[in-house]
């Protein structure tokens, strides 16, 4: 049949090996993105305002919190919190709205899995394209924090690497989440997620301020991990402790990925 | 041609619509009060995370946990007793401030782009200016509504200061939200992409609620960002707000801090319904 | 190019499975266009998902282009060009960003992505929109994007699934005349569709579904020949007085069946299948029925599947 069209000779489809074909959805990601450079840029701030008003604003009104045994001014204590809070919220917007709205409204995937690419390379896809997008974010915020002289000990270098494995964590268990969604409305559960684990995962304020069971349920929980590990790593005061934090989101991240695909699979190939 | 329809066939002569030229903005806001409360009846558990359990989520963490680790001094609270008596003002005219641009960001892009129901109420007596203006007062129930709540469920916590402080405090809420989603309102008529809004989310909203003085007192803002901050609208509204419900009115700053939203709320209006006509007509 | 043997697709478990393909054989060679005519619901869809190697088969046996779909997936899908049935187009990426982006997947490599992409904008006639949101095209150009991405990797076999359901007739002409151009370039054709026209016009061959099972098989003037009359005349009756809810054309069918091969009775009109349709007309007004109103045409595919299933398509 080539014979018939000479020009088929010059168009090469080669079969995609599965790293290629994760970085075809991180491309078709960056060229959506050419138009909204403004949504890019902007979401950079928003860490920075949380940091300037609740670290310096509210700052002013409390000394030091002890952390690991150290006293640690407020806005040092809360800088490390917006960072993991930072990659947190981020993820959880990729992974829930934005992926949502590929799934369901624009069906982008349909058409994606009627070519070579797998349900597995759409996966890992968006979650890579998510920590780049996040990973800079934090890459930035990292600087900020060093420009306003919160930054002491070079532990700090591994803070940006801890923010991608927040970022990847939550990524990947938001999009396993958001397979399941079936409405906008469903984005209300999203929210009461999402605002308490903000709040209450010592971000704003040190966890002895729970008592007794409350406080061992927060150290259980995935943010909590992710700030304090970013609290250790900025304020140089590593233990055991994080790496139980790298466990916990590796394989939280590893679960996630490994239910995305095979819920894609369910869903769009039956 | 609507007098001979009603003179030949009696089923015609029950509409009082065929009648009337022109409607009143009262009559033709009543009409679409129907449409109104349907909405918000199919819609209000949707909202029920943002519009109640997150604002107090915000005020057991601010309020109260961290709160806790931050000295009772009035002189560096504004007056206030406690940091939890601060913050709960400021909170809940912040939380007016975006459920009034929630409530006219994408919706109102929705009802010109997307289902188009300002297409349908305009195809019936019923002016477009008159279409804004019901939007905007059910966007102002919902809000005043949603801080009254609010104010009730925080009044055990010793927060108000006088008996009368939390129906004062309510007015000031009420009346940011109104200013706010004239002036959204405005704007989500005027924008050609939904795109706009998430910028204009990060760069205004956002930043106006962390830093018109909910979560602090301006002047940890320094001399300049303080009179920075004293120039948005929002902080007339945390102002008034806060000062209502620790009964720390003083008459100048207060008619000022009320004299501000009015004037935005009346210029937004202006804005609203302008800017709706002309993205009706195009 | 695609052989089928008791081709079966069931949705679900237990008793709440249901089955839309109840065992098909298919045999569909190379260059040829073939249809799939039927309703909705008939299994069309579900088979075109099977051979397009994105839905498991649940059981009888499927070859596509020699390759099994339950192992050779992305091989099979690198050679398939598909066009589905809703636009699933990005509405994220420009007209020209949708090619590109989309031949990439195919592991294009960027420069002949692009090339092939300005080659398909001319050949759908979009080149002055290559820069348009997607979201700004009409109906008609969205589709004729859709065609074009599907044929993007130069497919060896292109999945049409009702190519051009919700379009205005002057575009469905232009869509079946670039169609009709690829098929002669040698691409195999396999088309789902509930226009009997557009059957017609297309096909090479095709299979009649109905309730996931194959009714008929053949060109479309073998079953034409096979399952109708050369003539049908269609008759027209008025609701009489008015004060009786039965269907007038129930009340006449009787009286004409004499004239016909067959007749049948639909709500609006009464069909008489006779080699002769004009001699039917004839003979019903020499009887003294006064139809309101009369036409005399050629069989189509419509009646085929009327006479197969007691039922018309689009209903």
């Amino acid at each position: 049949m080539s014979a018939a069209r000479p020009a088929a000779a010059r168009l090469r489809v080669l079969p995609l090996t599965s790293w290629q074909a994760t970085l075809l959805l991180v491309e078709r990601n960056a060229i959506t993105y050419r138009s909204e450079w403004k949504l890019f840029i902007t979401g950079f701030l928003e860490p920075v305002f949380y940091l300037l008003s609740i670290g310096i604003g509210v700052g002013q009104l409390i000394d030091t919190f002890e952390f690991n045994g150290q006293q640690v001014p407020y806005a040092e204590f809360v800088a490390p919190g917006m960072l993991a809070a930072s990659a947190f919220n981020g993820a959880l917007l990729d992974s829930c709205f934005n992926f949502f709205f590929k799934l369901k409204h624009q069906r982008l995937y349909d058409s994606v899995l009627a070519t070579p690419v797998g349900t597995g390379d759409v996966a890992r896809g968006e979650v890579v394209w998510g920590q780049l997008r996040g990973g800079s974010y934090s890459a930035a915020f990292l600087v900020v924090m060093l420009l306003l002289g919160y930054i002491h000990t070079w532990w700090a270098v591994l803070a940006l690497p801890a923010a991608l494995l927040i970022g990847f964590a939550f990524s990947a268990m938001a999009m396993a989440c958001t397979t399941w969604f079936t409405s906008w409305q469903d984005f209300e559960k999203v929210t009461l997620v999402q605002v308490p684990l903000f709040l209450f995962s010592a971000t704003f304020f040190p966890v002895t301020a729970f008592e007794g069971w409350l406080r061992w349920v927060v150290e259980c929980t995935p943010l909590y991990r992710g700030v304090v590990l970013c609290r250790e790593l900025t304020t140089g005061a590593v233990s055991v402790e994080s790496a139980i934090s790298v466990v916990y989101l590796l394989v939280m991240g590893t679960i996630g990925l490994v239910v995305v695909r095979r819920r894609l699979g369910t869903l769009l190939l039956t | 041609m609507a007098t001979a329809g009603t003179a030949r066939t009696p089923a015609a002569a029950t509409p009082r619509a065929a009648q009337a030229g022109r409607l009143s903005t009262v009559e033709a806001v009543r009409r679409m009060a129907p449409y109104w409360l349907t909405v918000s009846l199919r819609t209000w558990r949707g909202s029920v995370v943002s519009a109640f359990l997150a604002p107090v989520f915000y005020v057991v963490a601010m309020g109260v946990l961290l709160g806790g680790f931050i000295d009772s001094d009035p002189a560096r609270l504004e007056g206030a007793p406690t940091y939890l008596a601060f913050i709960v003002p400021g909170l809940v005219a912040g939380h007016a401030m975006q459920t009034a641009v929630a409530d006219t960001s994408w919706p109102v892009f929705s009802n010109f782009k997307w289902n188009r129901v300002y297409d349908s109420m305009v195809a019936t007596p019923i002016t477009v200016r008159q279409v804004a203006v019901a939007h905007l007062f059910f966007v102002w129930v919902r809000v005043t509504v949603v801080c009254a709540i609010f104010d009730l469920v925080v009044a055990p916590f010793d927060v108000y200061a006088a008996w009368w402080s939390p129906v004062a405090a309510l007015g000031a809420q009420s009346l940011t939200g109104l200013a706010f989603a004239t002036l959204m309102y405005g704007y989500s008529c005027r924008i050609s992409s939904d795109a706009a809004f998430g910028v204009v989310f990060r760069l205004a909203v956002f930043p106006l609620f962390l830093f018109s003085g909910a979560f602090f007192p301006v002047a940890n803002l320094g001399p300049v960002g303080e009179v920075v901050a004293k120039l948005t609208p929002l902080w007339h509204g945390v102002n008034l707000s806060r000062t209502c419900s620790l009964a720390t009115l003083e008459p100048g700053t207060a008619l000022l801090n009320v004299g501000v939203l009015l004037a935005v709320a009346g210029l937004g209006a202006w804005w609203a319904t302008s800017g709706l006509e002309r993205r009706m007509a195009s | 190019m695609i052989q089928a043997r008791g081709l079966r697709k069931t949705f679900g478990e237990g008793a709440s499975a249901f089955e839309a393909v109840k065992g098909i054989d298919l045999d569909v060679r190379r260059g040829e266009a073939f249809g799939f005519l039927g309703p909705n619901g008939a299994g069309k869809s579900s088979t075109m998902r099977m051979i397009a190697a994105v839905s498991p088969v649940s059981g009888g046996e499927l070859s596509i282009l020699g390759l099994d779909p339950a192992t050779d997936g992305p091989a099979i899908r690198a050679r398939l060009g598909v066009c589905p049935q809703e636009d699933t187009l990005d509405s994220e990426l420009n007209v020209r960003d949708n090619l590109v982006i989309y031949a990439r997947y195919f592991g294009i490599s960027r420069s002949d992505a692009r090339d092939r992409a300005d080659e398909l904008l001319e050949l759908v006639n979009l080149t002055e929109k290559a820069r348009a949101k997607v979201d700004d095209l009409s109906g008609g150009m969205k589709r004729r994007l859709t065609i074009a991405r599907s044929l993007v990797n130069r497919p060896d076999l292109l999945l049409l699934d009702e190519p051009t359901t919700g379009l205005d007739p002057q575009a469905r002409h232009v869509l079946w005349d670039q169609l009709f151009r690829l098929k002669q370039q040698g691409v195999t054709l396999v088309i789902t569709t509930h226009y009997m026209d557009e059957a017609e016009q297309l096909c090479d061959r095709l299979v009649v579904m109905d309730k996931g099972v194959v009714a008929a098989e053949g060109s479309p003037a073998d079953l034409i020949r096979q399952h109708s009359s050369r003539e049908v005349a269609e008759l027209r009756f008025g609701l009489g007085d008015g004060h009786d809810d039965t269907n007038p054309h129930e009340t006449h069918a009787a009286g004409v069946a004499a004239y016909g091969d067959r007749v049948e009775v639909l709500p609006d009109r009464l069909l008489v299948y006779s080699a002769d349709g004009d001699a039917v007309l004839e003979a019903v007004h020499g009887r003294g029925l006064r139809p309101v109103a009369t036409l005399v045409r050629r069989s189509t595919l419509e009646d085929v599947f009327l006479r197969l299933t007691g039922r018309t398509l689009v209903d």
